[in-house]
């Protein structure tokens, strides 16, 4: 079968799942089973958060890809999933694979935005609640969350770099939260804030940080962490500006 | 109370599932993980149990759900993994932490990171510790079967 096909295909596999926030060792994994599916026992693949090598069996020359923006779409993810498991049951043939693979890499997100905000201004709501807070500090988290949340959406189009995105999106938190307190709807501004800034926070890339650690993918597991560590400097100095002023 | 903390976790959980466009059909199951990993939580907190071991057991309950869950709707185990260990995440401790670096307040600031830290390293335990459960049972089942 053709050496090149198959390479295009796992790579572009590879590169969806990646930048859909898919944890590195079931990108490798999922590359090498499509690989072994058409018939190549060999392959290799080593994935880090910024690029993929590629190689169908030892000698032949390796393939590399570069993952630019990553974020997290899990229904990509589960896409690219049914169709690896539809290769390696041979249910299709390795054209009708590139052509899904293209058609999900170019396809954009499911949910809107507005319904995307409103899942974010409902978390954040809630979160208020889960740290301890009271219910009357709900409905100042909810709309400070949503506004924080639809500034990261908007900022992260027109800002290139995604620190200056959050730190910014993370002001404007503070900035609605202490306008809530002091007009009087809302008791804890510390609550408040913490709960708007969750859907912000990395709390999820912390933890593939570690658990990629664990899995001995050393060198994913310290850029992750250090993108991590970035994004919550980023949100912690943003609300501090308020605290400052 | 406590029931405000199920639904709160419940509809965070699945709110960050639409954060994360996980697909539809998933949402009420990421919805029921991240409530449940959270009740454990809260409840061993409610009993005085550290925070990180708490965190610990929360997780692996996070991740046998999510590989029932991932069996039963065959969709990959992460949807339900990331939506449930959502509300155990230490977000809360390292916007914290930060915070008080930002503010010159280094020694505290240094202890809360050092527990988000472990709080992260436990939710990461958890996850792998049931893999590697699942891993050794399927292991040992196949054995059984090529003796026989």
């Amino acid at each position: 079968m053709d050496e090149k096909k198959i390479t295009s295909v796992c790579l572009l596999a590879g590169k969806i799942m990646l930048k859909s926030g898919a944890e590195t060792h079931r990108v490798e994994d999922t590359m090498v089973r499509i690989a072994i599916a058409f018939g190549m026992d060999k392959a290799q693949s080593h994935a880090t958060p910024t690029g993929i090598l590629f190689s169908v069996e030892e000698t032949a020359p390796t393939n590399f890809t570069r993952i630019v923006k990553r974020s997290t779409d899990l229904h990509k993810v589960t896409q690219v999933n049914s169709i690896s498991r539809s290769i390696s049951e041979g249910l299709i043939t390795i054209d009708q694979a590139l052509q899904q693979l293209e058609q999900i890499e170019s396809e954009i997100h499911a949910y809107p935005t507005y319904i995307q905000v409103t899942a974010a201004s409902l978390a954040s709501g809630c979160f208020t609640i889960m740290f301890d807070g009271q219910w009357i500090d709900f409905s100042p988290a909810f709309i400070a969350g949503g506004i924080g949340y639809s500034a990261m959406v908007y900022l992260q189009q027109i800002v290139e770099i995604r620190f200056f995105a959050e730190f910014l999106a993370s002001f404007f938190i503070g900035v609605v939260a202490a306008f809530f307190v002091h007009i009087g709807i809302g008791v804890a501004l510390d609550k408040i804030i913490v709960g708007s800034v969750m859907p912000l926070v990395p709390g999820l890339l912390i933890t593939n940080a570690v658990r990629d650690l664990m899995a001995g993918h050393l060198v994913s597991g310290l850029s992750k962490g250090a993108e991590a560590f970035l994004t919550a400097f980023a949100i912690g100095a943003g609300v501090a500006a308020i605290f400052l002023i | 109370m406590i029931i405000g903390q199920f639904v709160t976790s419940f509809f965070a959980s699945s709110g960050f599932a639409v954060i994360f466009n996980a697909p539809k059909r998933s949402l009420f199951q990421c919805g029921m993980v991240g409530m449940l990993g959270w009740s454990v939580y809260i409840i061993c907190i409610d009993q005085n149990i550290d925070a990180v071991v708490a965190t610990l057991a929360a997780s692996i309950l996070v991740a046998v759900l999510s590989q029932l869950y991932a069996k039963l709707q065959k969709m990959p185990i992460i949807i339900f993994n990331v939506a449930g260990i959502i509300p155990l995440v230490p977000g809360g401790l390292a916007y914290d932490a930060m915070r008080q670096f930002v503010e010159n307040d280094y020694s505290l600031a240094i202890q809360l990171a050092a527990k988000a830290l472990l709080i992260s390293g436990a939710i990461a335990l958890g996850l792998v510790f049931s893999e590697i459960i699942n891993q050794i049972i399927r292991r040992i089942r196949w054995k059984k079967l090529k003796e026989v």
